[in-house]
């Protein structure tokens, strides 16, 4: 018998081997060309090349990913069932919402160089409300954590829709942040640079971690726990890790809905919102970070396009995941990724056994 | 013989009205090569499970090098020196043979996951130690050809040896191997019983293992424990073992005379 060669993530990526400061060279650089596209892009808009429609598409497109890819690092990496997603987005809006109308004025009135409506403040503003609402959510994230020590698969799925709920039930229930009425008059601060950095964050984070030896403990966890364990891995910790860390993203992409949307309510992330991520991250194939981000930016395109259909969209989500089911239950990309060094190049390899 | 690598003194395990252990004692020292034996359900997995923490004795102590770690998580029992391999092979599947011994890794890792993210110098050098080790031990093991390929794929010898191959990235004081000869055809079990022999000359490793295969058992213990009903009924060199009447009676049957 001969085992079929597979190339296999332990080969260096050529970014890892880059020095420290050509690693920090491409940060910052990746920084500078996000700040100098989100001027373009508000340029673009401004006169009149790009409609307001368009940008709200494409913000939209880098939340979903943001949180497509932070479901991903739960569901697909650490293999820890969630859908309770949603919950911890309502955490990250709200947090940076109440936030904000709180912090807005008081900068608007004592500092007004940066208030709100100034550009650099209101590029500030979001950047701590976005802080504070991805700390807020992590928070969360121990809370959810905790119970995924002692349940895995469909009764972890129960707990964590359950934790969806009650945060959508105690956010109905507080008149501070508007009750079922919601909150109004949230600052639109939410632009293209911080959607691009949520968005590369979290996928970055995502890569950088799986292609270490740190990374494969989460997959290790999530393959078979017992061995794990055996092998000197302190599960408990890496599941409670693995929430911490998505629930962060999914704080951030809630902020930056906030902020988008301007109005948030509770209903806004009820339990068919988890689901849609879910949907995202198995349709991409689990596990799969290209995957999440690719079903994350057709998912959110598509219903815009089929916009005369909309009402169907659900019906749409349902076939989609039958035909995924039925034709390749592995996901668009398995547990491939895609890079842009080495086009195609397989890093990881596909999850599915050997057929028979 | 006093057991001064791991010592188990009056271990119970009780699983409801069941005594899955009952009082066992049971001693390792530093450089030997031990086997524990007993019919099906006599409960040597059971032992093996509370060395490594996966249950807490009920009763008793467990000291290794000097610590007492009854009821310790496994990880940190694992860290402290004790490895594993399990009966029904448990690999991760998915994963490349290099990552599976990656894994085994890390508790020996010094940076954080943070500096993992980062791509810190100090990581990137660390990640090419852990790569350098882990391939070294898949070339002592004759398993380095696989180094890239999906652990399921291996033919079913090569994925013990690759259980054992990862037990020992950890870097073990002692090996458990629960029937690493299991499924095997006699070729392959020669080769293990070397290989075993191997494991505690080469690499300074104490093993105790569980085996049904008396050929394997007889052929490369040096003591043997013998287990029946969580009781431990004999231990000695193989030959008093063979020739033990208590321990024959296990095997075979009750004597005619009891019914």
């Amino acid at each position: 018998m001969a085992p079929k060669v597979v190339t296999s993530s332990l080969i260096p990526h050529p970014s890892s081997l880059k020095s420290p400061v050509s690693r920090l060279a491409t940060a910052i650089g990746t920084i500078l060309l996000l700040a100098v596209l989100n001027e373009l892009l508000a340029r673009v808009v401004a006169a009149g090349n790009l409609s307001g429609y368009s940008l709200r598409v494409l913000l939209n497109v880098g939340i979903a990913i943001t949180m497509a890819a932070s479901l991903n690092l739960i569901n697909g990496i650490a293999g820890q069932f969630s859908l309770g997603h949603a919950g911890f987005m309502a955490v990250g809006a709200y947090t940076s919402a109440v936030l904000t109308l709180a912090l807005g004025p008081r900068l608007a009135a004592g500092l007004p160089a940066l208030g709100p409506d100034t550009p650099a403040g209101g590029m500030l503003l979001l950047g701590v409300a976005m802080a504070a609402g991805g700390a807020a959510a992590a928070v969360a994230g121990v809370a959810v954590g905790l119970p995924s020590l002692r349940l895995r698969g469909d009764y972890l799925a129960i707990v964590t829709l359950g934790f969806g709920q009650i945060i959508v039930a105690i956010l109905l229930n507080i008149p501070a942040v508007g009750a079922a009425q919601g909150l109004t008059g949230i600052p639109a601060l939410t632009n293209f640079f911080w959607v691009a950095v949520a968005a590369v964050g979290v996928i970055a984070l995502s890569r950088n971690l799986v292609q270490s030896t740190h990374g494969l403990a989460f997959l290790a966890v999530r393959e078979d726990e017992v061995a794990a364990e055996a092998l000197g891995v302190d599960t408990t910790r890496t599941k409670v890790l693995a929430f911490v860390i998505g629930a962060f993203f999914a704080g951030v992409g809630g902020a930056l809905f906030a902020h988008l949307q301007q109005f948030i309510q509770p209903r806004d992330f009820d339990f068919m919102l988890s689901i849609q991520f879910v949907v995202m991250v198995v349709l991409g194939g689990t596990g799969s970070i290209t995957g999440a981000t690719l079903a994350a930016i057709v998912l959110t395109v598509l219903p815009e396009v089929l916009r005369p259909v909309k009402e169907y969209r659900l019906i749409l989500y349902s076939f989609l995941l039958i035909v995924m089911m039925l034709t390749r239950p592995q996901g668009i990309f398995g547990s491939r990724e895609i890079s842009l060094w080495g086009l195609f190049q397989r890093r990881r390899k596909e999850i599915e056994a050997p057929l028979g | 013989m006093s057991g001064d690598l791991l010592a188990l003194r009056q271990c119970s395990v009780q699983f409801g009205g069941l005594k899955a252990v009952d009082r066992v004692d049971l001693e390792v020292n530093r450089g030997d090569l031990v086997g524990l034996i007993g019919p099906n359900g006599a409960g040597k997995t059971t032992v093996f499970n509370i060395i490594t923490g996966v249950y807490a004795p009920t009763a008793g102590e467990i000291s290794f090098q000097g610590h007492s770690i009854g009821g310790w998580p496994t990880h940190r029992i694992t860290k402290l020196g004790i490895a594993r391999t399990f009966q029904n092979i448990r690999l991760f599947p998915t994963l490349s043979v290099m990552e599976n011994m990656r894994v085994a890794r890390l508790l020996r890792a010094r940076s954080s996951l943070t500096s993992a993210v980062l791509r810190a110098p100090g990581f990137l050098r660390e990640e090419r130690e852990i790569d350098a080790h882990a391939r070294r031990l898949l070339r002592v093991l004759g398993l380095e050809r696989y180094a890239g390929v999906r652990a399921t794929s291996l033919p079913y010898g090569e994925r013990r040896r690759l259980e054992i191959a990862r037990a020992l990235a950890t870097e073990p004081q002692l090996l458990l191997l629960d029937e690493p000869a299991a499924g095997m055809n006699p070729h392959e079990k020669g080769q293990l019983m070397q290989l075993i022999r191997r494991l505690r000359d080469e690499f300074g490793v104490s093993i105790l293992l569980i085996e049904h295969d008396m050929r394997v058992v007889m052929g490369i213990c040096e003591r043997i424990t013998v287990l029946d009903y969580g009781e431990v009924i004999a231990v000695g060199a193989p030959e008093e073992i063979r020739t033990n009447p208590k321990v024959i009676e296990a095997y075979l049957g009750e004597s005619s005379e009891e019914g």
